[in-house]
């Protein structure tokens, strides 16, 4: 997701934190005239035991955040690798992502945002330690010298635990100063995870696994999109053995029972009437009332040069439409929260990327103030961007269920629920024409998009959405380095409103962006007779980062040379939070089948901390690329979700799974740093959709790639 | 009912409809093996009866019966098990909810096929979705693991 910079410093700077402590409630950081040096106890704890515990402020879904952050604090503070562990921070403002100023896991930005801070809490904490040898031993700080988790000077030797405490009463520096780069041994070496022990064991605790006496287990049945409760017979779902309690929440009726199994058993029994939403939605009629609007022009985003001058005059004209669908994020962890509210105070579990958001939600629902809800962030069995909701949905709705039923309660969502529930990727039509000169080049390229806002209707449209365009639409469109070197090019945006709840999913616009922009260049190179490679290679002669990329990519995949008898490659390139991808594909094709062999990928993102993790952040994109790919679609009829589980929403699965080729390119602490979580979902796509062209000839304009509905 | 849960008979309090899913997270209180379909779709839930995997969450109570049943918890006290280790190794897990199902798996593949191939393992793995795309390292893990069971290295 593209959030607002502006906050930068205003979550981070606070020193309002005293010994090993942090208050779960701290208050609204006020803002300082100077910015101070982060709280090192908020961030870091040292026991006596030589423990190096790290708190982390962005939640851990798998995209190794506790390992990366861990890195970065390790890094400065010199300390025994082996002795670090993580955990997550509780909701405060403490915490604030520093380039949004609220507690929010997204858009690629932990590592990204971290960087400065954790670095120097470590270099903090080393001062102080270093500080709290030399008065022990009465000799000057610069005599002594921190390796290892060890102070020594001259014969004199402390471990960090054995000084931790003298250090923190100490007051901290006012300033430090951060290791050159050429000198780091911890951040750019590839890591293990230090959340495997407990992953590998069943010991890691999920939201799904929060238990503790007199805990019930809620199971909600929700309203169509856009409707609310009418009228509710609960007679059959209180007499199964277990359920206690049935509550509505004014969009669903919850059953609350002793577990699961009742609840759920319980629910299947509720007979519920709706009220008609004013808008029934049909994902096929939307898709042609939107391919007619994708033909008028939209609100521009981007409007430079002549661009209907120049498509008038072409003699050679492309002009095409793309069509991509609802996507569910469909987490392994189906959505859940456990709520314990007790006179003013409630107590959350919840595996969320949005702790800052939800605090206060919770607080609004429950009737009390953000300073009385303490929320812990278990792990999260997978987010993708459907754990952070604007609206705070899933803990919202909690919260108000604990309140209503009047006793601790977890709210546990089926797959069906996951799955029907909405907060989709939403669905998109594309149309693109562009002006192409005799030797086959783009002149001028006019773009309309056609899909719902992800800002709109929610807090986050007041700075999302800009005279009209919500930019997450059009991410990766309107900044992209083809359209930027020609002298005409237009971007303009439709935004319709439907009862559809949407949201971001990783990569957010760039799902569809860099689908079709990689698309239309492929399809512009094959026209011209030019290699895919080159022709873009020449596009992009003012953008060396993203040659190199392609280059690396390219090579590392024998581009140029024969693929084995019956493959094909493909290739595409796109730059999306702050990060460049080339991604080359290998695929064959056996009658409709698409069997995608290998993928070669090229990562620049200016300083890799882990590469690692960035490794398996690739592999990870590449696979959840390849859903949307082949396979995701939802279907909308009668306003409802016609699919429901994997069986029918599938994802891919291990014997799909392609060889992954994973080229990090050199570390630039000088280029800017880019995100790592999401930015490789986005070439996967056109990369397969290039490679079945180059086999076929058939041009593929629709995901999930359907071979049989094109000839 | 009485239930063999990694190797102690125990008394379980729940009706015979209720999936042994269910059964063990939110009675027996074992929550190492995960929910995530409840219809045999993703594996997440996958335990061992008798020492071979099976799914729990459409596995009723009542058709359990003696056969002994082996969950995440029981395979080692302590992360020990090869495929665990391989796991480790390998690096493997990422938001790890899929992982216990994966490895329960990945144990019973082995068993059968102390050797197995690539197309072995996507064949036994199939039914195990990870949303996360671990895939490429848990193919390279259950190699591992078969070479640590052999002792080669």
């Amino acid at each position: 997701m593209t959030l607002s910079r502006r906050g930068f410093l205003s979550g981070a700077a606070a020193g309002l934190v005293v010994a090993f402590y942090v208050p779960n409630m701290a208050k609204a950081v006020p803002k300082q005239a100077v910015p101070q040096l982060p709280p090192a106890n908020a961030f870091l704890r040292i026991g006596p035991d030589d423990s190096v515990t790290v708190v982390i402020a962005h939640s851990e879904m798998g995209q190794g955040i506790w390992t990366g952050l861990a890195m970065l604090i390790a890094e400065e503070l010199e300390c025994d690798w082996t002795k670090v562990r993580s955990e997550h921070a509780p909701a405060s403002p403490v915490y604030a992502n520093p380039l949004m100023g609220f507690q929010l896991t997204g858009g690629s930005t932990s590592t990204i945002s971290e960087f400065e801070r954790y670095r120097t809490v470590g270099a903090t904490a080393k001062d102080m330690l270093i500080r709290a040898a030399a008065a022990k031993w009465k000799v000057a700080p610069a005599k002594c010298k921190a390796a290892n988790g060890v102070i020594t000077s001259g014969s004199n030797r402390a471990t960090y635990g054995s000084l931790a405490e003298a250090a923190m009463k100490l007051p901290p520096p006012t300033k430090v100063s951060l290791k050159d780069p050429k000198n780091w041994n911890i951040i750019g070496k590839p890591t293990k995870r230090l959340d495997t022990p407990e992953k590998i064991t069943g010991k890691a605790q999920y939201g799904m696994d929060i238990q503790f006496p007199g805990l019930r287990t809620a199971v909600v049945m929700r309203a169509p999109f856009g409707g609310k409760v009418a009228k509710v017979d609960d007679s059959a779902a209180l007499k199964i053995p277990g359920v206690e309690k049935v509550v509505s929440t004014g969009t669903g009726v919850a059953v609350v029972a002793k577990n699961y199994w009742a609840a759920k058993v319980g629910r299947d029994a509720l007979v519920v009437s709706w009220t008609k939403p004013d808008m029934i939605v049909d994902s096929d009629r939307l898709m042609v009332e939107w391919r007619e609007k994708a033909k008028t022009v939209g609100t521009p985003a981007h409007d430079v040069g002549k661009v209907e001058d120049a498509l008038g005059k072409a003699k050679t004209k492309f002009d095409a439409m793309f069509e991509v669908p609802y996507l569910a994020h469909a987490p392994m962890e189906p959505l859940n929260c456990a709520v314990k509210i007790d006179g003013d105070k409630v107590e959350i579990w919840a595996g969320t990327q949005a702790q800052g958001l939800d605090q206060m939600a919770a607080a609004r629902v429950a009737g009390t103030s953000p300073d009385k809800v303490t929320l812990h962030t278990p792990f999260l069995g997978g987010g993708f961007g459907r754990r952070a909701t604007p609206t705070s949905d899933f803990v919202s709705e909690a919260v108000l269920i604990a309140k209503l039923a009047g006793v601790p309660c977890k709210t546990v969502w089926s797959r069906e629920d996951d799955i029907r529930g909405g907060y989709y990727r939403p669905a998109y039509v594309h149309r693109v024409q562009v002006a192409v000169d005799d030797k086959g080049m783009p002149t001028a390229w006019d773009h309309v998009v056609v899909g719902q806002s992800i800002a709109a209707g929610t807090p986050f449209e007041g700075f999302m959405v800009k005279n009209g365009i919500d930019g997450t639409s059009i991410e990766g469109l309107n900044d992209s380095p083809y359209l930027a070197k020609l002298p005409a090019h237009r971007v303009s945006l439709h935004s319709p409103r439907t009862p559809i709840p949407v949201l971001w999913w990783r990569s957010v616009g760039n799902t569809h962006t860099a689908f079709v922009i990689e698309s239309v260049i492929d399809d512009l190179a094959h026209a011209a007779k030019q290699d895919p490679l080159a022709y873009r290679l020449a596009l992009l002669d003012k953008h060396p980062r993203h040659a190199a990329v392609l280059k690396a990519a390219a090579e590392k995949a024998g581009w140029g040379k024969p693929p084995p008898a019956g493959h094909a490659r493909g290739l595409a390139v796109h730059e999306c939070f702050g990060s460049i991808v080339a991604e080359v594909a290998e695929v064959s094709v056996t009658g409709n089948k698409i069997k995608v062999h290998q993928v070669t990928a090229a990562v620049d993102c200016g300083t890799a901390v882990n590469p690692l993790g960035i490794e398996a952040q690739l592999q990870s994109c590449i696979a959840f690329g390849m859903s949307a790919a082949l396979h995701g679609k939802l279907t909308i009829k009668n306003g409802e979700v016609v699919e429901s589980n994997f069986h029918d929403y599938p994802v891919l699965r291990i014997h799909e799974m392609p060889k992954v080729v994973v080229h990090i390119m050199p570390n630039d602490s000088k280029a800017r740093m880019g995100g790592i979580g999401e930015p490789a979902t986005a070439p996967v796509a056109p990369a397969i959709a290039n490679a079945i062209f180059a086999l076929t000839k058939k041009r593929l304009r629709k995901l999930p790639f359907d071979l049989g509905g094109v000839s | 009912m009485k239930l063999e849960i990694n190797g102690t008979v125990q008394e379980v309090d729940a009706p015979a409809d209720m999936p042994l899913l269910w059964a063990l997270r939110d009675v027996v209180g074992l929550v190492g093996t995960k929910f995530g379909c409840g219809m045999a779709q993703c594996g997440a839930c996958t335990v061992h009866l008798d020492g071979k995997p099976v799914r729990a969450c459409v596995t009723p109570l009542s058709s359990v019966g003696t056969r002994k049943v082996t969950t995440i918890e029981g395979i080692s006290k302590d992360g020990s098990h090869p495929v665990q280790r391989a796991w480790a190794e390998a690096d493997v897990v990422q938001c790890g909810y899929c992982q216990s199902g994966q490895i329960m798996t990945a144990v019973a593949l082995l068993k059968a096929k102390p050797e197995p191939t690539d197309a072995d393992i996507d064949s036994a793995m199939a039914g195990n979705i990870c949303r996360c795309g671990t895939y490429v390292r848990v193919r390279e893990a259950i190699h591992l693991a078969s070479r640590l069971n052999r002792g080669v290295k």
